[in-house]
Order: structure tokens, then sequence, then C-alpha cells
């Protein structure tokens, strides 16, 4: 705690009814890291990232965010998410509204952007996420990949501290994948920080600076994406990879 | 009709939607589909045209040879009573559209906001969630008819200072108060038809619960409530004519004094037909809404 991380994620416990999903997790990012999680499904990976938009709230520890503590009940929780992107597994834009008014609805009402000036700032991010003519689409009509990048795109434009993206691809058919993951490497090169759950170890292997392998509640072993991908410490690490391997 | 139209042309006619470029030629499998087709839906139409012009034939022959048709043409058909009757009761409804609409507006407002009440989540605000319960338990178990009576004969005789006594005035506070509760069963299962992810979407923006039900939840909501709602007011439409038991003259209490001087029924007929020819238009509408909401072409060639 000599420099203050970005994120400090410490002894968080978190379960639903006698379902321990999370025992003990500690765990800091530095501005401009990229984390990945990785682990089987219901390792908490997710539980972790929800925690720390604080749409779940944590048993116990605490979660510090540029060194304030906002798992504390007294902190506004709008406030703090206004400061964190999420992205989700099954991107969650809003239906009833077009590409760009999804991307302004926060600007607007949360930030109090002038509306013009957001509507500016959410074409300037289509732009750049390549979709700058489907603004005007509905959801429904773009395919897997384009919903997601906008979803990307609609928690860009907040100008987050901090990006949590929770198995951003899982819902996408193979050849969609890549369109995602090239914008996600863009934006590691920008310095943005991230914490990442995916399955995609070849990706986790390229933009991870740290990778952490979630079993039973606990962090079972972090490290650099070469140690922990390529040559695991942990017995269960390897039954893990080896698993996701044989696929 | 022309969704049926442009259906039809989906599954006969070859070479739409851009397949101009290639040069398909239907194949002689296709044609011979084709011709089969157009035959099958010739002969159905031959025997569905046929079939019912005989029923209606045999109905109105039925009818009309049977003992008593010219007494009951008399009391309800009778041409001249009905152009007799026609302005009173076109004036009478005009009041029940009246009553439709602005009952329509209020029971919208007052549905909303008791759906909104109980799906608030927190003690702080259980009062609030226990009111509006109460208040559509209340409401759903009462009848019409009895709120009608208790309000429209009731609330007059207490003569409270600053409100009107007129039965109009109660008829539609009963409408609306128990149209209320429905509607507002109606606007709650649209709010929580919508699934949890939208919420957590909106509020990872940092939107608050106000704002993520403003923006993202009751748009939505409303929307896919839409075709019951509809439904709701096309009952609205009718039961607007209960308000005639408090001796408001509306459309059937017009049709009522009519019907009195001399016994003949026409007036309630006149007056049901133009009940019809109001409803129909709506039930109509109903349906668009509900196709435009993307029930179109759900079920294929099934």
């Amino acid at each position: 705690m000599t420099t203050t991380s970005l994120l400090a994620i410490e002894h968080v416990r978190k379960s639903f009814g006698d379902n321990v999903v999370l025992r003990d997790v500690s765990l800091t990012v530095e501005p401009g890291q990229c984390v990945v999680l990785i682990g089987a499904s219901g390792s908490g990976k997710s539980t972790l990232l929800r925690c720390v938009n604080l749409l779940e709230t944590v048993d116990d520890g605490r979660i510090l965010l540029a060194g304030k503590d906002i798992t504390d009940p007294r902190v506004s929780a709008d406030a703090v998410r206004a400061r964190i992107g999420v992205v989700f597994q099954s991107y969650n834009l809003f239906p009833h509204l077009s590409v760009i008014d999804n991307i302004t609805l926060a600007p607007v009402r949360v930030h109090m952007v002038d509306r013009a000036d957001a509507r500016q700032r959410a074409m300037a991010m289509l732009e750049r996420v390549g979709l700058a003519e489907k603004a005007h689409a509905r959801p429904d009509d773009l395919s897997g990949g384009q919903q997601q990048r906008v979803a990307i795109a609609r928690a860009l434009v907040n100008d987050p501290q901090l990006m949590l993206l929770d198995e951003v691809t899982s819902a996408l058919d193979p050849e969609l994948v890549g369109e995602v993951l090239d914008l996600l490497r863009e934006l590691k090169a920008e310095g943005m920080t991230m914490i990442l759950n995916t399955h995609e170890m070849g990706f986790a292997r390229q933009v991870a600076d740290e990778v952490c392998f979630l079993h039973g509640g606990y962090i079972h072993e972090k490290g650099p994406p070469a140690q922990v991908l390529g040559d695991p410490q942990e017995e269960r690490t390897r039954q893990f990879l080896s698993r996701i391997h044989s696929l | 009709m022309s969704h049926l139209l442009s259906g039809a042309g989906r599954s006969a006619g070859p070479g739409e939607g851009g397949a101009a470029s290639d040069a398909w030629r239907p194949s002689p499998i296709q044609l011979e589909r084709d011709l089969y087709r157009r035959a099958r839906s010739r002969r159905s139409l031959a025997v569905a045209a046929l079939s019912t012009l005989v029923v209606l034939g045999v109905l109105f022959g039925a009818v009309v040879t049977s003992p008593g048709w010219s007494r009951v043409r008399e009391t309800f058909f009778s041409w001249e009573k009905a152009v007799s009757a026609l302005p009173a009761v076109a004036a009478g409804l005009w009041l029940n559209i009246r009553v439709m609409l602005v009952c329509g507006v209020l029971i919208a407002l007052l549905g909303l906001t008791l759906a909104v009440l109980r799906t608030l989540r927190g003690p702080v605000a259980f009062p609030l969630r226990l009111l509006a319960t109460a208040y559509v338990d209340l409401f759903r178990g009462l009848p019409l008819l009895l709120v009608l009576f208790l309000l429209g004969f009731g609330a007059p005789a207490l003569r409270l200072s600053g409100l009107p006594n007129s039965a109009l005035f109660w008829g539609c506070a009963a409408l609306v108060l128990s149209y209320a509760a429905y509607v507002a069963e109606v606007f709650r299962a649209g709010i929580e038809s919508i699934h949890p992810s939208q919420r957590a979407a909106a509020r990872s923006l940092g939107l608050s619960y106000r704002q993520t039900l403003r923006h993202v939840v009751l748009p939505q909501a409303v929307r896919r409530v839409m075709p019951p709602l509809m439904n709701d007011l096309v009952s609205l439409q009718k039961d607007s004519g209960l308000i005639a038991v408090l001796g408001v003259i509306d459309a059937i209490r017009a049709a009522q004094i009519e019907t009195a001087t001399d016994f003949n029924f026409t007036p309630y007929v006149v007056a049901g037909a133009l009940f019809v020819c109001l409803t129909i238009p709506m039930a109509r509408l109903t349906d668009w809404v509900a196709r435009r909401q993307g029930f179109h072409g759900a079920g294929g060639v099934v």
C-alpha cells in the first residue's frame, strides 16, 4: 500500500446462500495494466467483476478504487459505477434505443453532457469501433460482433478509469470474435486499465500483464501469462489448462 | 390485407429480393410445385365461397320464414324507429366516447403509478408497496357495478364540499378506480418481464434506480404490454355504457328513453350497432400493434 494502485481487492468474500463463490480473493491492478481472470465456469470470475462494479455487495473484505474504499456503504454506488466501464457477455444493449441513443444515454443522464456534445462524442466513438454507418440502426439489426463493439463504445464514451469485460466473446460466432479482440488489443495499446474474464487463452497470452487462475473461491495461481499459461506451477492450473486445450 | 398479398407473393413468386443479378430460372420441379399450389388455393377458395354462401342463405331463409319473424323485425329492426332514435343515441354515444378517452388517460396514469409502486424494492418503500398491493386486491375484487352504485349514489349524498355531485363525475371515478387495478397488473407484468441484465447494464453505466426505470425498463415494458392494454381499452369502451345505471344519458340510456315511448326495442339495436362499430376499428388497431411488435413471420409456413 505504499503506492496507490488503481484497484485493490482485499480479502473479498462473497456467497449466495450456502454457495460460497469467493472465499478470500486479493488482487491489485495498476494503471494501464490488463489482468485476465481464468477458471472453470462457476469459479467466481463474473462474481468478482460484479463485486468490483458494486452490482453485488461483498460479504467481507474491501475494494479500493484509486485508494478509496468503494465497498463502504456510505459511498454512492452510482458515482462509482459511472467511473467504471462494463461490457457483458450478452451485450445487453437497450433494444428500444438506436445505437447512438444507447451510447449517449449515460453521458446525457449521468454525466450531464450537453446532448449535441454527447452525440458528437458518440459518433467519434462509433467511428473508432468502425460502426459509424450503423448509428441509427436498432441493436437487433446488428450482428453479435457489431453489438458487442457498440457495447464497448457505450462503456468507453464515459472515459472510464477501469474497464471490466465479462466473457465478451463467449456469445459470438467464431468468425466474429476477431473484430472484438482487435478492438480490445487497441484499447490495451492505448493504456486502458482492464480486467477481463475470457476463455480465449491465445488472446490472454497476448494482452495480459497478469493472469489469475480462480479456483475454489481463491486465486490459485497468478503471474505473467507466459508462466501461468505456459508453465503452471499448480496442479489445478495444469488440469484446467489441459482440459481447455483438449477441446 | 397488404401483408397477406406480400406473403402470397413470397411463396409463389420467383425472382424477388436481390436475386435479379443471377440468371436463376425456377426448375421444372419448382414450376410444377407452384402450379399445384395455385390449383389447390383456387380450389380452397371456391369451396370456402360456396359453403359460406350456402350457410348464410340457409340461416337467412330460416330466420325470415320463421313464424315470429315479422314481429321480431318490427320490434327490433324497424327502419323508421331506427332513423328517429339515431340522433339521440348518437348524441349519447359521443358522451361514451368522451368518457372513454378521459378515463383511458387517467386509468393509464394511475395504473402505471400503482405498478411502479408495487415493483419498488427496499424496506423504505414497504408502505408504498403495501398500499398499492392492497388497492389492487380491493378494486380487482369489487364488482364494477357495485363500485358504480357505491360512488354514483353514495358519494353525492355525502355532499362533500369541493367535490362535484354529478353522476357523470362519480361514474367516471368508479371506472377509473376499477380499471386502474387491472391495468396496474398488466403494467407490472410488463415491468417484471424485462430481463435483469437490462437493469444491470443501465446501473453499470451509472444510471440511478429511477433513471433506469424511466429510460430503460418502462419504455420496454410499456411497448411489450401494448396489445393487452389495447384490449382493456376496447373493454373500457363498452363498460363506459355502465354509467347509464346512474342516470347519465349516454348511448344506452338514450336508447332506453327512446324505447320507453312505444316498447319498440330498435334503439337498443342501434346503440349496440354503434358500439360494435366503435370497437371493431380498435380491435384491428390492437392486432396491428401486436403484429408490429414482431409476431410476424414467427410461424413460418406452419
